[in-house]
């Protein structure tokens, strides 16, 4: 036994000096190195993933050029320093996650973390950034629980939180006059489809309080197949129909529910599914209520506006650069590559040019507002690293001349019309009415 | 309609959709006793495959013709089982027989990690629609619910597979070789039987019907990564429900999950999730081997 | 012999001891993570040498990651002596309430029905809203008698934990397997019927395996919890518990320290295939695993095993 035992721990010393000797050298003073994490494979792949960082890379290396964008986002790099990337899948749970950033921060020696869409990694992940005093932005994931349950000091998320997307959705069948004696829901069976359901059910119960909730379907995520699930819907005979499920799971039952009619019998309502109209196409029926999760996609093409050159240089460069339109993902990520490097300039601007530490970089982000192509946003709520943004629905209307799918009827929401205010959870906020919303 | 006919008519679509996807892995194991986890790889390969050619078949004016696109789902079927049957089995797989079952499940979650990303390098992360075979069959109407022509389709489809495998192992000569393969590969060997033969033949077939599951499956859905790691598990339940190696048993299964399925999203959907489990604790407690497990001598 | 056993344990204490400050911050981690994850896998190898494989060993390890997050966050208590044997005796519980029931199954269903138990809890606390669903919670860092140490000295503490825990389970495991029991547990792989023929009870040796093995791997998921500070049904879902097998096959039922170096090798490799394939990883995971599975078909306990032939 004895031999075995110092055995391997020569073996261990030995792969010890390997891995400890493998370091990459510290980053240069002229780059910003950002870890970017997000879905490479998996189902959230093709959905988020991908083309966020399509978008991303694009930013990155528009930015990396130089005087691609208008003002204030014409300076080269982040505040003139080159930026490198290093990517890293998403997709493994969120105990890979946690392994992987304290990688990033530890062996990469990354100056900030972009990523995460899975609401699980943003919530294991916080902890271990203050631990390791690491700046990192959250940048898509929906779940409130992030800094209503937590506070952190390196860590802000740039994105609005999920309950948004089903506040507006109540409210623009409101102010449509759109009549809803019932309703029901089929989401997926996991948190961010059981959070999308509640909240929505939640507004519903103070704009609608006497819809019948007729039937609250959570099929398994990723179960491809919508027969039983349809028929129940159509059995109930509600008057409107919420989904938020997302990737494969929407276009599935879209494909299944409009070969069975359900949507000339319901009305469909979905919280986050604008980004399956590139692939469904003509396939994606006319007349469904659609939410992109903050002003992004076809409602930022649309809206025009004091952002319109920015919005539509990005949109024009992702267009010619991937031949299709950039969807929910893609906006989420130059909202939070555009906060990013306005917190950097904002820093050297105070500390005499250096490139700023993760304290220097987290007093910048703070509190701090910007513009993006999906609206102002600003970083409003738990203490300055909880950003509010505003929201679009719309309806869906196919243009046979163009051949491309329209967003009619489309509604914009204030940030502050749809978000909870500062120190209020999401979950009272709606259960208590909206106190403090400022709805134009 | 009655919610009774609602629940049989949704459960036995699920049911001929679980059944075709499990009866290649019951056929596998049976025969080569490898529990086959690439299955699912198969089963996704076949879907993507499908896509492909539907697509190029609509693309090269099968506009004319489109039942024609039916023909292409099974060819793309094919197509998978002889690239993919012969290269996993004699290239790899037969280098593990008559080892440790677990490791063999091991060798083949290997292949399945690895299917996953070459899927991803041949097909991208985009997903790939085929609906016209879909809304083709027309809609059929049964009391106020409308159903797809095509889900009967799949229904038909189950049940051909179901009767031609089951003819196939028991009324004809090379069903009578593979079923002495089963009982005893060591003496069909001595006897003049090209084993070999037979493992190949049992693993492409198996192959086929994982890929014939994706194909048909393809039209239905979107055809995006991460397809077939949903498909595995519920196979493996109706397997094992059925007893590993067992035709009819995997029939059986797929009908008890497929119908406590149905009922359970139409009276009680929160169990959803767990009624696969139920099902296969409930029959693994009084069976411990499944519901046809085959007999297996005891040596001392 | 046992002296024989005591100082190579405190050998391998003191060569992983150094660790603690030898290693770089992350790799002080991912070590750490291993250990944690060798011990559940040491379970395995346990059941391994009875001939039957759990492929859901992941219900222990989140059984343990979760008693101990609950207690944590319910009750206060940080400590994580304390934490650890709160989850180990949970586990004790369920193992003895679940081992009489599985040490009916061999093969392939013993396999399967151990997964199905793990997919259960992985459904129950995927639906269980109230303590966070599919998001999971998170765990604040432990304390060790008191003593609540930040940054470097935390993990140092947390990884110098899970060594002293991962060399005494290893040793006391090694003592079980040249028991009579656990010779009998030899015996039983190679053929049931002899063992029975012998008047040994072949169901009372394995479940003494499967509650051995509940235990470990609710120790290991408790540390793994600490570790990470956070939890997720993800613990119980049948790739975690694949994983676990992967590593048991990888050591082989022949030697202990196997278990914890396969661990460690795993989680190296998925780091850095992962930085550096971040497309293709589970390609390069996977034609590891084949190259490994061809290559040491015993595992790497069967490599210590040669050498010493050799040299005998």
């Amino acid at each position: 036994m004895k031999t075995t035992n110092s055995k391997i721990g020569g073996l261990l010393a030995t792969m010890t000096l390997a891995v400890g000797l493998s370091g990459p050298a510290a980053a240069e003073e002229d780059t910003f190195k950002i870890g970017v994490i997000t879905f490479l494979s998996g189902q959230a792949a093709e959905s988020f993933g991908v083309p966020a960082w399509n978008g991303g890379k694009l930013l990155v290396d528009m930015l990396n050029e130089g005087g691609k964008l208008p003002a204030p986002y014409d300076q080269k790099g982040f505040g003139g320093m080159n930026i490198e990337v290093v990517v890293v899948d998403e997709a493994g749970g969120a105990t890979k996650q946690v392994q992987e950033f304290r990688n990033l921060v530890q062996r990469e020696e990354v100056d900030a973390v972009v990523g995460y869409v899975s609401s699980g990694d943003c919530l294991a992940i916080p902890p271990v950034a203050d631990e390791l005093k690491a700046f990192t932005i959250l940048y898509d994931c929906g779940t409130p629980r992030v800094f209503e349950d937590g506070s952190y000091e390196y860590v802000f998320r740039t994105a609005a939180h999920a309950t948004m997307d089903n506040v507006s959705l109540a409210r623009y069948l409101k102010s449509r006059n759109f009549d809803v004696p019932s309703f029901a829901g089929l989401n997926q069976d996991y948190a961010w489809g059981q959070d999308s359901w509640a909240d929505f059910t939640g507004a519903m119960n103070q704009l609608y309080p006497d819809a019948e909730v007729k039937t609250a379907l959570f099929p398994k995520f990723g179960a491809g197949q919508y027969g039983t699930e349809i028929s129940a819907l159509l059995r109930e005979k509600p008057a409107l129909v919420h989904s938020s499920n997302w990737g494969g799971d929407l276009q599935g039952f879209l494909i299944q529910a409009t070969a069975r009619g359900l949507h000339k019998r319901s009305q469909l309502a979905l919280a986050a599914g604008d980004h399956v109209i590139p692939q469904l196409q003509d396939k994606m029926p006319d007349g469904i209520f659609l939410g992109a999760r903050g002003v992004n996609g076809l409602a930022a093409y649309a809206r025009g506006g004091e952002l319109e050159e920015l919005t539509n240089t990005m949109w024009e460069a992702y267009e010619a650069e991937y031949d299709t339109f950039p969807v929910q993902a893609p906006f989420r990520m130059w909202q939070a590559i555009f906060g990013l490097k306005t917190a950097i300039e904002k820093a050297m601007a105070e500390n005499g040019g250096t490139k700023p530490t993760s304290e220097e970089l987290a007093a910048a982000m703070q509190g701090l507002s910007w513009d993006a192509p999906s609206g102002h946003i600003e970083m409003a709520l738990a203490n300055g690293h909880q950003a509010i943004q505003p929201n679009a629905i719309g309806t869906t209307k196919w243009n046979a001349e163009t051949g491309k799918m329209e967003l009619v009827d489309v509604e914009y929401y204030d940030a502050r019309c749809v978000n909870p205010p500062d120190g209020m959870k999401s979950q009272e906020w709606i259960a208590q009415g909206f106190p403090g919303a400022q709805c134009d | 309609m009655d919610l009774a006919a609602t629940i049989l008519v949704d459960g036995l679509i699920y049911a001929g959709w679980l059944f075709i996807v499990s009866v290649g892995l019951t056929l596998v194991f049976g025969v080569l006793n490898i529990l086959n986890i690439a299955h699912g790889s198969l089963y996704a390969i076949g879907a993507y495959a499908s896509a492909s050619l539907v697509g190029a078949y609509f693309a090269s004016g099968g506009d004319a013709f489109p039942y024609g696109s039916y023909a292409a789902l099974i060819l793309a079927a094919v197509l998978v089982a002889l690239v993919l049957g012969p290269l996993l089995e004699r290239g790899l797989l037969r280098f593990f027989y008559g080892r440790d079952e677990v490791l063999n499940v091991l060798v083949t979650y290997a292949v399945f990690l690895i299917l996953e990303d070459v899927m991803k390098l041949i097909w991208g992360v985009n997903p790939y629609f085929v609906y016209e075979p879909y809304t083709l069959l027309g809609d059929v109407e049964i009391g106020p619910l409308f159903y797809v022509g095509y889900d009967f389709a799949v229904i038909a489809a189950a049940i051909i597979v179901g009767l031609v495998v089951w003819l196939t192992l028991n009324h004809t000569q090379i069903g009578k070789v593979v079923l002495a393969v089963i009982h005893d590969s060591e003496m069909s060997q001595t006897m003049g039987v090209n084993v070999q033969r037979v493992y190949l033949g049992a693993f492409m077939a198996g192959a086929f019907l994982a890929a014939l599951g994706g194909a048909l499956t393809a039209p239905m859905i979107s055809v995006t990564p991460g397809l077939g790691v949903n498909v595995i598990i519920v196979a493996f339940a109706v397997v094992i429900i059925g007893g590993l190696g067992s035709i009819p048993g995997a029939a059986i299964g797929a009908l008890m999950v497929g119908i406590s399925r149905a009922a359970s999203v139409h009276l009680l959907p929160e169990a959803e999730l767990f009624i696969i489990y139920f099902v296969m604790a409930i029959v693994l407690l009084f069976r411990p081997e499944g519901l046809f497990a085959k007999t297996q001598a005891r040596k001392i | 012999m046992q002296s024989n056993l005591i100082i190579s344990a405190i050998v391998a204490l003191v060569a992983l001891a150094a660790g603690a400050v030898i290693l770089p911050d992350w790799a002080m981690f991912l070590f750490a993570m291993a250990l944690a994850k060798g011990l559940v896998c040491l379970g395995i190898v346990g059941m391994m040498r009875g001939g039957v494989v759990s492929f859901g060993q992941g219900l222990y390890y989140c059984l343990g990651a979760y008693t101990a997050t609950l207690v944590a966050n319910n009750f206060g208590i940080s400590d994580i002596f304390l934490l650890t044997f709160l989850s180990a005796l949970v586990c004790l519980l369920v193992g003895i309430a679940f081992g009489p029931l599985l040490s009916n199954y061999r093969g392939i269903f013993f396999a399967m029905l151990s997964l199905a138990l793990s997919m259960v809890l992985y459904g129950s606390l995927s639906k269980m809203s109230f303590i966070g669903g599919t998001d999971g919670l998170n765990i604040a860092a432990p304390t060790f008698l008191g003593w609540a140490p930040e940054g470097r000295p935390l993990q140092a503490a947390l990884y110098i934990y899970v060594v002293t825990i991962s060399v005494i389970a290893g040793t006391l495991m090694r003592i079980y397997f040249d028991s009579e029991r656990g010779l009998l547990t030899l015996a039983t792989r190679d053929n049931e019927l002899r063992v029975e023929y012998l008047g040994a009870s072949v169901r009372n040796i394995m479940t003494y395996n499967y509650v051995f093995g509940a235990v470990l791997g609710g120790i290991g998921g408790t540390i793994a919890a600490l570790a990470l500070g956070h939890v997720d049904p993800e613990f119980a879902f049948w790739t975690t518990s694949g994983e676990f097998v992967f590593v048991a096959i990888l050591a082989g039922y022949l030697s202990v320290p196997a278990v914890f170096v396969s661990a460690i090798i795993l989680e190296l490799v998925r780091s850095f295939s992962n930085l550096y394939f971040p497309n293709t990883w589970q390609l390069a995971l996977g034609i590891f695993l084949l190259a490994v599975i061809i290559a040491l078909p015993n595992g790497l306990g069967s490599l210590v095993r040669r050498w010493k032939g050799n040299k005998a």
